[in-house]
């Protein structure tokens, strides 16, 4: 079984798309943590910590990802979660794709992605268990 | 060391990162699940088991939150296993309760995890059984679990529960509807959640007139408490009165006969995992289909079919 953690860090103001990945990823037979809106990565690394989710699914409209993302992902290398593959949504500038894979983002999806490119991304990546 | 032994000795420190795993071990339902309850399971036996139960959207897992938090202010450590639904039809899940709980799970004497149901009937999931002993083991003072929003055969948490918390809210006839399926047998605690809105008394007096009959004699009355669980109001009275349940079940004795009904139902479950175990391995045997058509023929009856699984999986393992 593999368990996602769908995360909104930041102040966005709505959660539609990540409601909508949660659903799909659930109609793909994963079993999807939502924990709402304005989380610190504090609260996203520890809810991947007790949830002992497989992979990290960040969605991010505000454009702080800059400095987000590279907290969330220093966050997860003190709590030696390395293994947890790390997604990235929402609205971030080609130029932007460079530093966030750089900083151990594994994928980056841009606006309108189809949700079987990522469901299809998961499947291959994750090495289930069972 | 082995893997489980060092595993076990990590959530016996009450690491975080070994809890995790270990719930993940068990909720795979693997041998090494198993074998990592059972060198738990002596550590275990402590913790006071707190079930809340009550239908969808009452505020259950508001609730829950606020009561950990008040806990902690008695400086007893939480443990949280919160339980939905999977979905039939693909598997998966979405797993909502953490949304209403963040106030709570930051806390480093609190650890909350989210299961889905797998499809096992009854409000809990098949694992969380097994997360109990785990979180027990760990040194949790305290296991907060919250069913699945429940209707009238989600009773299962009373097989776990030390003492079960049903909720209610006021209005929509959510007291009738409670009483109808049979949910006020199984509360040695309610709470009339939601007391904000209009006909919260009401609803205290509904339950107490259900109560009442024939439940007067009771050693236990369940107390009905109010509250509105997103402001905090009442929780304090809602831990009073699972405390004194707690009190009551250990100097009544009543909590050995719990225990002892507890582990029919544990030794229940382990029954059906192995016949579900053994259906498996024959369907995947080579003779499945032949069996399958001699039974629909009328060559064997399904009984003896059933007698030839059994069989096989005894000499197997
Ligand atoms: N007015 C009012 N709203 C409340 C109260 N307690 C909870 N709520 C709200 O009721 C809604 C449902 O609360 P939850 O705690 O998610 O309810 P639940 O029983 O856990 O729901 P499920 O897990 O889906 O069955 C949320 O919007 C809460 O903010 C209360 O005392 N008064
Ligand atoms: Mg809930």
């Amino acid at each position: 079984m593999i368990r996602v953690l769908v995360a909104k860090p930041g102040l966005d103001g709505h959660d539609r798309g990540a409601k909508v990945i949660a659903r799909a990823l659930r109609d793909a037979g994963m079993e999807v943590v939502y924990t709402g809106l304005h989380q610190t990565p504090e609260q996203i690394v520890d809810a991947a910590l007790q949830e002992d989710v497989d992979v990290l699914a960040l969605s991010i409209l505000s454009g702080a990802h800059p400095t987000l993302v590279p907290r969330i992902m220093e966050l997860i290398r003190d709590n030696d979660l390395t293994d947890v593959l790390v997604l990235l949504g929402g609205i971030i500038p080609n130029d932007d794709v460079k530093a966030m894979l750089a900083a151990g983002v594994a994928e980056v999806f841009g606006p309108g992605t189809d949700t079987n490119d990522i469901v299809k991304c998961i499947r291959e990546r994750v090495k289930t268990h069972e | 060391m082995n893997e489980v032994r060092t595993l076990a000795n990590g959530i016996r420190q009450q690491q975080k990162r070994a809890v995790a795993r270990g719930l993940t071990w068990i909720e795979r339902g693997a041998p090494s699940g198993q074998e990592l309850v059972r060198d738990l399971f002596s550590d275990a036996g402590r913790a006071h088991v707190i079930g809340i139960t009550g239908a969808p959207g009452v505020g259950k897992s508001t609730l829950v939150n606020r009561l950990a938090l008040a806990l902690r202010t008695r400086e007893r450590k939480v443990g949280i296993l919160a339980v939905d639904p999977s979905s039939p039809f693909s598997g998966g899940a979405i797993l909502g309760d953490r949304i209403r709980m963040q106030d709570s799970v930051m806390d480093e004497g609190v650890f909350m995890r989210s299961l889905a149901t797998r499809g096992h009937l009854g409000g809990l999931s098949r694992a969380t059984f097994g997360a109990v002993t785990l979180m027990d083991a760990a040194g949790y003072d305290v296991i907060l679990i919250e069913t699945v929003g429940a209707g009238q055969s989600e009773v299962e948490i009373m097989q776990l529960a030390h003492s079960t918390v049903v909720v209610l809210a006021p209005g929509l006839g959510d007291d009738i509807q409670a009483i109808k399926a049979g949910i006020l047998e199984i509360g040695q605690v309610f709470v009339v959640n939601k007391a904000d809105h209009d006909g919260a008394d009401h609803s205290v007096r509904a339950i107490r007139g259900m109560l009442t009959l024939g439940m007067e004699h009771l050693a236990w009355f369940p107390p009905i408490v109010k509250t509105v669980a997103d402001r905090g109001d009442g929780v304090d009275e809602l831990v009073k009165a699972v405390e004194s349940h707690w009190g009551y079940l250990r100097d009544s004795g009543q909590l050995d006969q719990m225990r002892r009904g507890q582990t029919a139902h544990l030794i229940e479950l382990a029954l059906q995992d192995w016949v579900k175990f053994a259906l498996n391995d024959a369907q995947k045997a080579p003779d499945w289909e032949a069996m399958r058509d001699q039974v629909r023929s009328g060559i064997r009856d399904a009984g003896d079919a059933a007698n030839a699984i059994i069989q096989r999986r005894i000499t197997c393992h």
